[in-house]
Formats: C-alpha cells, structure tokens, sequence
C-alpha cells in the first residue's frame, strides 16, 4: 500500500478555457529535436493509429505495435452508428456546451467536467480532419454533411459512413499511420502482443512483448509508453467485442502501478441478436442508429404466441415509448437495456427462447418506403439475415442487451498520464470521459479526440525536460526481469498439463460475471462471485491444457495469458461494484433504485472516481478516490421522460 | 428449427512456413445448422484439446464480417460459397449432412503459410504505405462542409472504401493479382476532390509497389466473383485509366539517369 494523492491537473480557469490555457501553458519539444525522442504506441485502433501517426507527422520516432496480422484490424473497425460532433450543421440548436452537457449528463454526473469539455471541443476538428483524409461520410444531395440522431440526445449530430462509421474512420488513421511507416517515422511491429510494462525509478521505460509467430519474449525500450489497447468486457465472455480483444495491457500496466479506475463501469448494449445456443462464440451488435427508426416492443400478454405481425397494436407495449415519452426509443443506452431485461424477465421475451424484444420497421419502412431503409440501415439487416435466418424487412428482428463497451479503465489525469510517469492510455483503455454510462456516437469520438488533439499536445510536456536523454536500455535488470517473467508464465501455462481449455474457463467464468456482475447488480450476487471466481481461477491454474509448445505460433497459449488476466480483472470488477452502493448509469445496485426502478444515485457518498491500486493480490486492491466537482452541469436525476 | 450436420473436414496442416505440408481428414460430427463456419472449427478445436492434438490454427476476430482478419478457401471457394460473405458469417446451413468440406489457407506466392489456415497478408499494407491515404497532417484541415461531394461521388468513393483487406481477391485470382484491392484504395481516393492533388503520384506508387510483390491481372474477374463486400472490377479500368496517365504526367521513368 502507498499514500499515493490523485491529482488530475485539471487546469485553472473556466471550463471553456482549460484546454486553451494548457496549450499555451505546457511545455514544447522544438520540431528539430522531436526526433531524439522515441515513443511507443501499443494499438492501433481509433487513438493508438491517431496517435502514432501525428506523433510521426510532429517528428517523433515512434514504434507502434499491434497483435493483429495488420493495424487496420483493430475492433475500432466494428463501430457501425456513427460520431458525434457539435457542428451544430442542422441549426438545431447544438453547441459545444450543449454536447458537453449532455456527455456529462449521460454519464450519470460520474466524468470529470474538464476533460469532457475538451473532447466537446475538439469534436469539430475531428471532423474536419477525418473528411479532409477521405472518410466517406453521409452526404446530402447538395453535397454536404448529413447527420442521424443517437440516445440521450435531442439533437442531430451524429455524422456517419452507412453503418460502418468505425471502419472508415479507422481506415483513415490508418492510412494516415501507414504513411508515417512509408516515411520511416513510425516503425511497425505487426503480431507482436504486449507481455509486460516495465518501470525502471518510477517511470515508464518500456515494454516487453511476445513475438506470436516465433514465441521470441524481447523489450523494447522508449522516453515514454502510450497504451491504447481498448477495453475489457471480454470479460463477460461472450460480448459484442472481436475475439482476440483483452485487458492484459492494463491490467500488466495495473500489475506494475497504474490504478484502475471505476472497473464496474461497463455497458451493456441495449440491441444486440440474443444468443441462440451454448456454442455461441460472441454476440453480434445492431447499431443504436436502428433506434431513429425501429420501433421497440413486446407483446401485452406473457402467453401471447402469434406471430409479430399478427398481434394487433392493442396488444403489444411500445414499453420504451410508454415509459420515457420525450427521448422515446432513443433514451439512453443503459435505461434501454434494464427496460429490456425487465420485459424479458416479466415473461414477454419473444423469439425460440424467449430471450429478446422486437425492434420492428414495419411503420418506418411504411412512411419511408423500403428502400429509403435499405439504403440508411441495408448492411445491417443484411447482417442480421445471414446470421439469424430471418428476414428483418418482413418480420421485426429480436433484439436483447449484451456487453458491448467499459467505460472503467486505467486512471489517467487531464494529461491522460496514468499514475505511473511517462505511461499514458488513450482510448477505450483509459477511464476518463463517459462517468457510468457512455452515449452512442461517442467512444469514436473520444478514441480520435485522445489519439489526435490530446496526446500530441500533452506529451511533450513530460518529454522536453528528458531533452538530451537516452531510453533505459533494453539489458537493464529491470527488462531482464521482467522478461524473465513472462518466459516462467508462459511455460507454466504450458507444464500444466490438465484437461481443458483456455476457453472452457472463460466460458465460465464469463457467466459468473454475467449473472452476478452484469445488467443488475445484488451484494449478495457480488459476494457470491467474490468467493465463486477465485476458486475457478484456482481450477485454471491445475486444470488448464495447452497443447503445443511456446517456440512456434500458438493460439491456444495466447488465450491462456489472456484469461489469466481477466481472472483477476473480474475480480476488481467485482470488488468495485460491491463497493459503490448506488446506482449510477451502467452500474444498477437493485438494493439502490427508485420506487418506478431507475437507478439511485448517491452523490453525498459517491460523487468520486474509485481508483485502485494493485497490492499483490487480486482480492486485495486498495481503493484510492479522487472527488468530482461540479461547476458548470448542475447535479440533477437523470430523466429522460 | 435447427438441425444437426456430420461432416467430414479435409483441413491443410503445415507446422511452419518451410513446412510441406498435408491435408489431415477430422470427422466433425454433431454440428448444429445455425453455427457459424468459424463456431464450427471452435468446437473441433474444443475436441482436439481435449484429445490431447494440436487445434486448428486459423485467423479470426471480429467475426461480423468487417475486420478482414478471416480468410479460408472452402471446397475451393474464397470465404466458401455465400456471395459476398466473409467466412465469419458464413453459417453452417449452407452445408449438407454427410458433406466432406476442404479447408485450404490462402494460396498465393505473396502470401506465405504461416501455420495451417494462417498466412502472411502485409504485403497489401505495403501497398497501401506507398501510397494509399491522403496527405492531410493534424491540425490543419479546414471546415469540413468547406467542399461539397456530390452524392454519387462520395457513395461511389464509399462502394471502393468498403474494402476489408481480407485477401480474398488474390486468393481467388489465378494469377495471384492483387489488382481489385489495390483499386479499391486507388478509386475510393482518387474519386474523392480531396484526393485529387495526389492522384497521379498514388497510383503510380500503389501500383509499382503491388507489382512488386503480386501477380499481373488477366482479366479472370474471379476477385470480383469472390469478394466479401462485392467489389466491382469496374474500379480496376479506373486504376488502369489513371495508372497510364500518372506515366505521362509523372514522367517518372523518363526522367531517369540510364
């Protein structure tokens, strides 16, 4: 345990000038010296291949790594909706302020007010910059912008590419990393997973990586470590995320002194295909842009077996349109979801097993014709046709909430440094924007707002005093020891010897997560998970078989590390959530709820972001808080009725 | 309702790059229909660790059909016999009991086996590093409603942007050409007003570092036959059209010391 103190280093100053007066406070690298200077990005998603490549573009060497066969792969490319901006194009009334609001007020009142004011601001040049790299947005007729609506908000600001706004937007940093590669500033390290953070006299010197073709454990060594390597809910297992996404770089990050913030913060995503079966290997997600013209409902009566379009309207319930009639079918992600397990729990689920709601096109496609639905959603219901058979045109898809995004994660301050010197984290893998709950539209928006404007303007703050210094060398004990390390873990996890696989664990541990740590949250439930998760990591440990050895490719192998780390991430989760008794957006203690069952928060108690600190055991974290202030959003119940 | 297949799989294994390799027969009985190709190898490999065998080594992530990461030939066919459908939403009812079904790796010279279904594709990002992007540096964009895009020009940039770099044109081509894909970064690029001050560099570049590494397209139009996102080989002419005026208004060659 330590004294560490949170400070966020939110500058002085009224919220909207903040990040003005960091700029020209901070301190600069001159361009001629930028390149005696090294950086390494681990990710390439939206802020990891924003980040290197403007890092390269001001004149730093940067080396970037990524586990996937190319960085174009990164699950940044799956975001289908959109991004948020507050050009206010529509004129309808939207301003930086009113996107900075309402962020502040979706989170739940649990984000910092500076650092969403910032990526508020800077939502505008994200725009700008992505359309002058040739991102494919929307256009009208005349030519320009168009822009869909998103939940939590009441006005138009969502700009989008069809329903592959992540892909566009990730191939444009991409392309803009690849010509950095092209150019020799950025050096390229491609299957190559990060194994271990190394701090040498309390700052970040490195870190070491498994090369997953050879097996070969090497470090590498730089002035400073950006991780933007996305979030965790893989830890439920089956979520809406790739299958190779994982927490093991914050969470080694974590190991080695960077406090986890507000782990229980995640986000269950309101339309999702319900799982069909036990072989189910991930559930795929329908984009909320579907919410701007899907109508969701259930049928009235439990019993009701009819087909959907033979129930009549005076038998279904619109419960979405009843119960929040200004934000309708667009209310927030989180209040989605709980409305959605509550029509499933009260026996209305529809489908073979019962387990989802209809979102139904039938009025949409009636007052805009079906093509007009073809062209703003076809590659989704395409999707949805190949994957459950059904025909979304004809008959409403089923749709029911899954893991789908954390809003927890490595505690950054305003300069997104986390508690360790010179490591930073960017992205999903950081916690700082989104409080409980994260609005639609916006984790595109924070990923490129970090990798573009953020980074490029903090990091050298902590680099132009290191002018003239050298990385810590890749033989010092301190790399040495740490790949020595990683080479005993890995040869653990193959000398084992037991029965099962990687994946078999994480099944299981992955429904613990779900019933106990997922949509509603009990102490009980938590306790019980606290006791259930050790000991089937105990199982793990003496049970686990990897088959193969660690000298060629082996996939097995690489999940089994990853499993191992969120064993003990999902008891952090769990640790969180049993402390926070309250309810606040993603997060639903059900001893914490209103008489009409929406979240309770506490502010009294805690208006506070919940940083823990690894002591060496899992189960032993220390909790350090760091107070959020209000100054601008006054501290209000959510409603969205 | 769903129903359950047994099939019989002839999958490539290759221990390494300088490995020969071998077609290993692996009964998978007990498949359900509404499986994905991909769930159907995580329940073979399931068995295999259990049997003590090594797993099927295969590339995968995101699994909806959008990362590209995926690949196989099934019975032959680039991402199997759906048309424009990654092998990741492939489902197993497009399978009959009894099937024996042939899973191979990408076969082609610039893309080497890296172990079994795996194989190395980052000769495409070279292309792409040569010149595959706009030169647009951070900070300096102006307002993004600045210069309008016609409609038709911004959704015909988008139909060459969908690309997921899977791979599997080159796959499909008998010549091994990279041609649809490197179009398709070309066309999305070049359509576009802001694309336009490179438009002639980018193609040269692309192409010369494609031909480089891949095959020279003959026109087959198996790419097209086999892409996931249902790419049109229009895009090649296009790049063809540019690529012959980029050598006139580059002069690159002519310029040339001997």
């Amino acid at each position: 345990m330590s004294d560490i103190t949170l400070d966020s280093k939110i500058p002085p100053g009224p919220v909207a000038e903040k990040w003005t007066t960091y700029k020209f406070e901070r301190k600069l690298v001159n361009p001629a010296n930028r390149r005696r200077y090294e950086i390494i990005v681990v990710g390439t998603g939206l802020a990891g291949a924003a980040a290197a490549a403007t890092l390269g573009e001001q004149g730093y060497r940067v080396k970037a790594f990524t586990f996937h066969d190319s960085p174009r792969r990164a699950h940044s490319i799956a975001a289908q909706g959109g991004i948020n901006a507050a050009k206010n194009y529509k004129g309808d009334g939207d301003s930086i302020y009113r996107l900075f609001y309402d962020t502040v007020k979706g989170g739940d009142f649990r984000s910092r007010e500076a650092n969403v004011y910032r990526l508020a601001e800077e939502s505008v040049n994200i725009i700008d910059q992505a359309v002058a790299q040739g991102v494919p947005f929307a256009r009208e007729y005349g030519g320009l912008l168009d822009n869909r609506s998103f939940g939590g908000a009441q006005v138009s600001r969502t700009f989008y590419a069809r329903g592959q706004t992540g892909q566009q937007l990730l191939l444009a940093a991409y392309q803009q990393m690849a010509r950095q590669v092209g150019r020799g500033q950025v050096e390229l390290y491609n299957r190559t997973e990060l194994i271990d953070v190394v701090v040498v006299d309390g700052r970040a010197a490195g870190i070491v990586v498994r090369d997953l073709i050879t097996g070969e454990i090497t470090s590498h060594s730089a002035h400073a470590v950006i991780l933007a390597t996305g979030g965790y809910a893989n830890a439920f297992y089956l979520s809406t995320n790739a299958m190779a996404s994982n927490v093991t770089a914050a969470w080694r990050a974590h190991r080695r002194g960077a406090l986890f913030a507000n782990p229980c913060y995640t986000q269950i995503h309101p339309t999702c295909i319900p799982q069909s079966d036990d072989f189910q290997s991930k559930l795929t997600l329908m984009s909320e842009s579907l919410r701007n013209d899907g109508r969701i409902w259930v049928p009235q009566d439990p019993g009701d077996e009819r087909p959907p379009a033979q129930i009549p309207e005076a038998d279904r319930d619109y419960y979405l349109e009843r119960i929040y009639p200004s934000f309708g079918n667009l209310a927030p992600r989180d209040i989605a979801s709980r409305a959605a397990k509550r029509a499933v729990d009260s026996g209305r689920g529809v489908g073979p097993l019962k387990n989802g709601v209809y979102l139904d096109f039938a009025d949409a496609i009636g007052r805009l014709g079906e093509d007009t639905i073809r062209e703003r959603y076809g590659n989704l219901f395409e999707m949805y046709e190949r994957i459950t058979d059904e025909d979304p045109y004809a008959t409403p898809m089923r749709i029911y909430p899954a893991p789908h995004y954390t809003m927890g994660g490595l505690w950054v301050d305003y300069e997104l440094m986390t508690t360790v010197p010179g490591l930073y984290a960017a992205g999903e893998a950081n916690f700082s924007d989104h409080g409980a709950n994260r609005l639609g539209a916006s984790a595109l928006m924070q990923g490129l707002a970090d990798g573009y404007f953020v980074l490029p303007n903090t990091v050298s703050n902590y680099l132009a005093p290191l002018l003239g210094t050298q990385p810590v060398p890749t033989d010092h004990p301190g790399f040495r020891q740490a790949e020595q390390e990683a080479r005993e873990r890995f040869g653990r996890f193959l000398s084992i010897g037991g029965t099962r696989s990687p994946d078999h664990f994480h099944q299981r541990l992955g429904r613990i997560m779900w019933d106990y740590c997922g949509m509603e949250r009990t102490r009980e439930g938590l306790e019980k998970a606290l006791s259930e998760i050790p000991a089937l990591h105990e199982e793990f440990r003496r049970d686990l078989r990897v088959v193969g050895d660690g000298q060629r490719l082996n996939q097995t192998l690489e999940k089994a590390g990853r499993v191992d780390d969120f064993f003990e991430l999902a008891q952090l989760m769990c640790r969180d959530a049993l402390e926070r008794e309250e309810s606040c957006g993603g997060h639903f203690r059900s001893e914490h709820q209103t008489a009409d069952g929406e979240a309770e928060r506490d502010d009294e108690h805690f208006a506070y972001v919940a940083a823990w600190e690894w002591t060496g055991q899992p189960g032993a974290a220390q909790l350090h808080k760091e107070d959020l202030e209000f100054e601008n959003v006054h501290l209000a119940v959510r409603s969205y009725k | 309702m769903a129903s359950t297949l047994n099939l019989t799989l002839r999958v490539w294994r290759q221990d390494g790059p300088d490995d020969t390799g071998r077609f290993d027969t692996i009964e998978a009985p007990g498949i359900k229909d509404d499986m994905s190709f991909l769930e159907m190898l995580d329940v073979v490999n399931e068995r295999l660790i259990e049997a003590g065998r090594e797993p099927i080594t295969f590339d995968h992530d995101c699994r909806e059909g959008i990362c590209g990461t995926c690949s196989l030939m099934i019975d032959g066919q680039a991402h199997g016999p759906q048309r424009g459908t990654a092998t990741c939403q492939l489902h197993m009812r497009r399978f009959a009991d009894g099937q024996t079904i042939t899973v191979e790796p990408w076969r082609a010279t610039a893309f080497p086996v890296i172990k079994d279904l795996m194989v190395d594709r980052s000769a495409l990002d070279r292309i792409v590093e040569a010149g595959g992007y706009i030169t647009a540096e951070t900070g300096g964009a102006p307002d993004a409603n600045l210069i309008p895009v016609p409609k038709p020009v911004a959704d015909a940039a988008f139909d060459a942007a969908a690309c997921i770099q899977c791979g599997a044109c080159v796959a499909a081509c008998p010549n091994g050409a990279a041609n649809l894909f490197t179009a398709a970064k070309v066309a999305h690029l070049n359509l576009l007003p802001q694309g336009e001050a490179e438009r002639y560099s980018r193609v040269e570049n692309m192409v010369d570092v494609m031909e480089d590494h891949f095959g020279s397209c003959t026109n087959h139009g198996e790419c097209e036959a086999a892409c996931p996102k249902k790419i049109s080989i229009d895009y090649i002419a296009l790049m063809n059209k540019d690529y012959l005026r980029a050598k006139f208004k580059n002069r690159r060659y002519l310029s040339r010391n001997p």
